[in-house]
């Protein structure tokens, strides 16, 4: 089995959030990036696809050469090879045109892409590919189980879960629940060393086109105070979630 | 080049989401003086929805079940023959599923979790979006003349006349799908995150599972669903399923009832978009506390119970 996982950089969940002064742009100053938390649930069940059954993993990411150390850290975890498109991802649109290009040019029988990154959350990229390359896709995908070409799969849906089967080739939006939080591999020395000389090729894109344009970004305006109410007096909460906010 | 919103169902009636996404639907076909065509999918009831200009009403059992190729290519296909400039889908599971699938079908863009009306930006038509799991919002614009706009849901209200709508059904031919659906559990009667108005949401300061009951307790007493942070659902002591935050569910509810929970920088960035917090904390300096509009500073297992009768009483008053 071959298995491409799409891998985006994002600020670490941590960040911050600040735009640049002329509100055009992403301050990246101070931040620091990790491979997108969807991506790594989807990266790690990969890695075990690979122990367990057998399977060639590579990893795509688009990205300038600032994403290299996240794409090193997706090798230490277990993938065998990195393909970076050299161009800055952005839009949803243009990331999943030149993943799709790398999809078609290796034939992966299994494509996982974090459900959406955290950074930009279109969560279109999973379903852009499986259109763009006639492969089935199950989004929200919270389990995967691969026996030949038959896959079964769980989906979160709003309230509740579905069992799906479907064949390979498929793609799907891998989110927390794939594999548990306490399975997420932490690189050891070994992998972090062999990670160094795996193979990371360059490719320069062409005729890639984004669909959509972001034209300027703001903060979320700071909130007022907090009202205080002791706790001695919780016919006070009521009567101002009644009355004031209006919201019993 | 009209607007086209596809307005979910369930059990042969409206999502409660519909009547916003019609809203929204029908405000954006006001701006661009062109109609606002509603399309909807085994509705018993599809003219329940004032305002719209046209309703198309597609009727096939085969369409109960919920598959995303199907209902994509049928979006897909009922856009380009609306001509349609817009179609507006909701922030559901199944409609983001199928967001990108449309776009690819469709040769349309696509701009999610839009909050709001479009605005001219440098002569451009730039939708409001939130980005960052709501640290942030951009304003994004189509470069293509045909656009999918993913509505976050509780961001526009609902404003409908009582105009009803002329119904067309519409007849389609059907794809296979290579997705099968073998099995669906959920949850019967009890309030989802996706559609509630209120959640209530706990976290590590609950000290065990076992002291759940308070929070579905004061979560029945609501019609709340109930929800928790991401430590709780790494613990197991919850399913994944209600952790909510930047890498679980965001949450966009009219209240939101944060208890013992610290609110991390992830958990707040999830949680940000509802209207109205209540923070319950034994800890005065919570950073939650910060974000809130409402905070009871003291023990949650001597105020939640407490707050639970009371609002029991309240609810006998209010019937």
């Amino acid at each position: 089995m071959k298995i491409l996982v799409c891998i985006s950089a994002v600020p670490d969940t941590t960040s911050k959030i600040n735009f640049t002064a002329d509100q055009k742009s992403f301050d990246t100053s101070g931040v620091q990036f990790v491979i997108n938390p969807n991506d790594e649930f989807g990266l790690t069940r990969a890695v075990w696809f690979k122990e367990q059954q057998g399977a060639e993993v590579h990893i795509a990411t688009v990205g300038e050469s600032s994403v290299e150390p996240i794409m090193r850290k997706a090798l230490a975890i277990g993938a065998d090879k990195g393909f970076r498109v050299d161009t800055p991802p952005t839009d949803g649109f243009l990331v999943a045109q030149a993943l799709s290009e790398q999809v078609k040019k290796e034939n992966y029988d299994l494509v996982i892409c974090g459900r959406e990154s955290i950074d930009y959350n279109g969560n279109m990229v999973p379903g852009l590919i499986a259109s763009h390359c006639g492969y089935s896709f199950i989004n929200t995908c919270t389990g995967l189980t691969i026996d030949g070409d038959k896959a079964t799969a769980i989906r979160e849906i709003d309230g509740g879960s579905e069992t799906l089967e479907t064949s390979l080739p498929l793609v799907i939006g891998a989110q927390k629940g794939l594999v548990e939080e306490s399975d997420l591999k932490i690189p050891n020395m070994r992998g972090i060393m062999s990670a160094r000389t795996k193979p990371l090729e360059v490719i320069t894109p062409s005729n890639l086109e984004a669909l959509t344009e972001d034209l300027s970004f703001e903060k979320p305006a700071s909130k007022s105070e907090v009202t205080l109410i002791d706790e001695a007096n919780i016919d006070q909460l009521i009567e101002l979630l009644h009355k004031e906010a209006k919201v019993l | 080049m009209s607007v086209l919103v596809y307005l979910e169902s369930e059990n042969k009636t409206y999502k409660k989401s519909a009547y916003e996404l019609a809203s929204y639907a029908i405000a954006l076909a006001s701006q661009l003086n062109t109609e606002a065509i509603g399309l909807v999918i085994n509705n018993d009831t599809p003219e329940n929805i004032g305002g719209l200009n046209q309703i198309i009403s597609i009727t096939n059992e085969s369409l109960n079940t919920f598959t995303a190729e199907r209902y994509a290519s049928l979006l897909s296909i009922a856009f380009e023959k609306s001509g349609s400039q817009y179609l507006v889908i909701s922030s559901s599971a199944d409609s983001k599923y199928i967001g990108g699938m449309i776009a690819a079908q469709s040769g349309s863009s696509f701009i999610p979790n839009v909050i709001a009306l479009p605005e001219n930006i440098e002569g451009k038509t730039a939708f409001k979006r939130t980005v960052f799991t709501n640290k942030g919002f951009a304003y994004t614009s189509s470069k293509s003349d045909r656009c999918i706009i993913g509505l976050s849901k509780n961001s526009f209200g609902v404003h409908l006349s009582d105009v009803a709508p002329k119904v067309e059904a519409m007849a389609l031919e059907l794809t296979d799908d290579r997705v099968t659906v073998t099995n669906k559990t959920t949850a019967d009667g009890k309030a989802t995150i996706a559609d509630a108005d209120i959640v209530v949401s706990a976290g590590r300061g609950l000290k065990g599972p076992e002291n759940w009951h308070l929070v579905e307790d004061l979560a029945e007493v609501l019609g709340a669903a109930t929800a928790c942070s991401k430590p709780v659902s790494d613990l197991g002591w919850r399913p994944h399923s209600e952790h909510v935050g930047q890498t679980g569910k965001p949450v966009a509810t009219n209240l939101y009832i944060a208890i013992g929970i610290s609110g991390a920088i992830q958990h707040l960035a999830g949680i940000n978009a509802s209207k109205v917090k209540v923070v319950i904390n034994n800890d005065p300096e919570a950073p939650f506390f910060k974000a809130a509009d409402y905070g009871i500073v003291g023990d949650a297992f001597t105020v939640v119970p407490q707050l639970i009768e009371k609002l029991k009483v309240f609810k006998a008053q209010n019937a």
